[in-house]
């Protein structure tokens, strides 16, 4: 696969699949057959619009997609299946090797406990250690997500604090354990724009200091574009396109990844009259069609696209597309001009 | 206040102030100023942005000017009258002209109503004389003014995506032919593909329509993309007000010039080449804003002089700006602050 020559991927997702049962009997797929690798110390944007199951594939890393999910494939973190463990050994990685970063902090903070439980709580559960030991690293986690007064902290409780201190909360609580990875959900759409800054700009020390590798879920490019160094687009539950941050920015391969990007305004550069968009919604994945999903949106249909699903092949060294249209795309923004 | 100061202006506010008594504590309450002193124009078919963080005051605007919460002092002038003296009948005639659309249109169309019902609501309520045929027709015409077909007429909320109930609240708020339009985050709750969408339709209908509207947003490059010129809100008060030109290409308060850094910027290269972004702190608590500029806790030109005094609104270059520094920040670093160009 698309492995970065040197290091071992840390995290492998190898053909995963993640479908709900429905009362009709069929089950719905949302996830269907993702391959993904994160590097030691990498960070990962994982890109879609709601629905397209990038928060699915998150949870399916960490077994918390719920009792009914049907999941498939293989995750492996430095070699070790996930998927299938059993739960004791799966709570040995969770939390401690691997930890997540909710969307909203307010409902990912237990409202009844102050700050310092909460904190302290992920250590007793990992590491066995005493109060005052889950106290004093907690402070110090609480220092490095850059929360003031860490100490009075400890004794509040979430709703003593703003939005932006709660997610530095949140963050803080997922870095209790010394985890290698961090998976983010959205971690900064909840928050106002002078804030969501403050909160990347964190991230990505976190990355050079403690060398923590990110899978990042966000469905603004923005986002990406700030913190990533690889991006996987995702559209109706599968991967369409897979490169480095600045291949997929300068050149993207995908038709979806381009409107995605297109179709937001720019805050410099001349504005056009109509931004461009891409038409239609994105499709109920109880009722997807036979070939390409996005095939019914697209801008370069062929008539192939309408029967088969292209595969995710690699296009060029470490760029991978799934889209059967073999020209250059640049349609789209010469509609701009 | 544009350069074209005399043209008509349709809605000229003058000293908004907005107050809420809210609970501290047991028993204790205490007024909390949402909006402090706002004035601004809107000339006839133009749109104004109003952007600023959560708490700000944005939507505050809206709804006092509306009329859905009491403003606590200043005038709105529109079309001769001052909407927040109207009452009774003349205000009641009044709402036809102004109309909102909300963010999460999900939650603000009725679940229990058909697109149908939800559309032709307005026209029951302020032309009771029409036919039902002539409901009828209306209500078709302006589902497909908004880009839907009678094949949505029966739908509920729930058999609608966010983009398609966005239109129907958009077909609601238009059938009535208001003159102005307030939209408060119209664009927020909706999927990146289906933002441009609506964006497109608001900008369509309004040449269309010669609607003048107030887009309330906390995304610059919308706004930039809709409006024709800028209200900066912080903690209730005004920092700037600036047609867009001016506003994207030499902002001159520092908190505008801090949101327009702060914005993620939708290309690896600019984020490289861009200096890191200034503004730390958040927004205090609007229960207890500081001294004179309510920027200056998070302000790093400030000085003495924001604590001790509040600036006022005054001319600088092409801009209204609050700010007591601001001729000495434009000269220092006037065009550092805008986002690298393509």
């Amino acid at each position: 696969m698309n492995s970065p020559p040197s290091a071992e991927p840390l995290l492998q997702l190898q053909d995963v699949s993640v479908a709900y049962p429905t009362a009709s009997g069929a089950a719905v797929p949302v996830v269907r057959g993702v391959n993904l690798q994160l590097a030691p110390g990498e960070i990962l944007g994982l890109a879609g619009e709601s629905g397209c199951g990038k928060t699915q594939l998150l949870l399916s890393i960490i077994g918390l997609n719920g009792p009914h999910a049907q999941l498939h494939g293989s995750v492996r973190y430095r070699g070790q299946e996930l998927l299938a463990s059993p739960l004791a050994e799966l709570n040995r990685v969770r939390g401690a090797r691997i930890a997540m970063v909710f969307q909203d902090p307010a409902t990912a903070l237990n409202p009844y406990l102050s700050i310092g439980r909460q904190l302290g709580e992920v250590l007793r559960f990992h590491g066995g250690v005493s109060g005052r030991e889950a106290r004093e690293r907690a402070c110090e986690m609480l220092e490095a997500v850059q929360v003031g007064d860490p100490r009075r902290r400890l004794q509040q409780y979430p709703h003593e604090l703003s939005g932006g201190m709660r997610q530095r909360v949140v963050i803080a609580m997922a870095l209790m354990a010394s985890p290698e990875i961090l998976l983010a959900d959205e971690p900064t759409t909840a928050l106002d724009v002078t804030v969501q800054s403050q909160i990347l700009r964190l991230l990505r020390e976190l990355r050079e200091r403690h060398g923590i590798a990110l899978l990042l879920v966000s469905h603004d490019m923005g986002v990406i574009a700030e913190l990533a160094d690889r991006v996987a687009v995702m559209y109706a539950g599968r991967i369409v396109e897979q490169a480095g941050i600045d291949t997929l920015f300068e050149q993207p391969r995908h038709p979806y990844t381009e409107a995605l990007q297109l179709c937001v305004p720019s805050l410099a550069g001349p504005l056009p009259q109509r931004l461009p968009s891409i038409p239609g919604a994105p499709p109920d994945p109880a009722a997807l069609a036979p070939g390409c999903a996005f095939a019914p949106r697209c801008a370069y249909r062929l008539a192939l696209c309408e029967q088969h699903p292209p595969e995710l092949l690699e296009a060029e060294p470490g760029h991978w597309k799934a889209c059967h249209y073999d020209q250059p795309l640049g349609r789209l923004r010469d509609a701009l001009t | 206040m544009s350069s074209a100061a005399p043209a008509r202006s349709l809605l000229r506010v003058t000293g908004l102030s907005v107050s809420y008594r809210v609970r501290v504590g047991r028993g204790r309450a205490a007024l909390l100023h949402a909006v402090r002193d706002v004035s601004f124009e809107l000339e006839s078919g133009q749109t104004l942005g109003i952007v600023g963080e959560s708490g700000s005051g944005k939507s505050s605007i809206a709804r006092a000017l509306l009329r859905l919460i009491p403003a606590s002092s200043g005038q709105a002038c529109f079309d001769g009258q001052d909407l927040l003296q109207l009452q009774g009948a003349p205000l009641q005639r009044m709402r036809r002209s102004l109309q909102l659309i909300f963010q999460d249109p999900l939650a603000s169309l009725d679940p229990r109503m058909s697109a149908e019902e939800a559309v032709s609501e307005p026209l029951r309520v302020f032309e009771p004389a029409l036919s039902a045929a002539e409901r009828s027709a209306r209500t078709l015409a302006m589902l497909e003014a908004v880009g839907l077909s009678a094949r949505y007429l029966h739908r509920l909320p729930h058999e609608l995506s966010g983009g398609q109930a966005q239109r129907i609240a958009i077909a609601r708020a238009l059938i009535v032919r208001p003159r102005l339009l307030f939209c408060d985050e119209p664009l927020s709750s909706l999927d990146v593909s289906i933002k441009s969408q609506i964006a497109n339709l608001l900008m369509q209908l309004q040449a269309q329509l010669g609607l003048s509207m107030v887009f309330i947003s906390h995304d610059l490059a919308a706004v930039r993309f809709a409006c024709s010129r800028v209200l900066v809100l912080y903690l209730g008060r005004v920092m700037e007000l600036a047609d867009r030109d001016a506003l994207f290409s030499a902002a001159r308060h520092p908190y505008t010039r801090a949101l327009l850094q702060s914005a993620p910027l939708p290309d690896p290269r600019l984020v490289r080449q861009r200096p890191a972004a200034a503004l730390g702190g958040e927004i205090p608590s609007p229960l207890a804003p500081p001294s004179g500029c309510v920027f200056r806790t998070r302000c790093p030109h400030a000085i003495d002089r924001c604590a001790a005094q509040i600036p006022a609104l005054r001319r600088v270059g092409d801009s209204l700006v609050a700010c007591h520094r601001a001729e000495e920040i434009a000269a220092a670093t006037l065009t550092s602050c805008a986002p690298p160009g393509r």
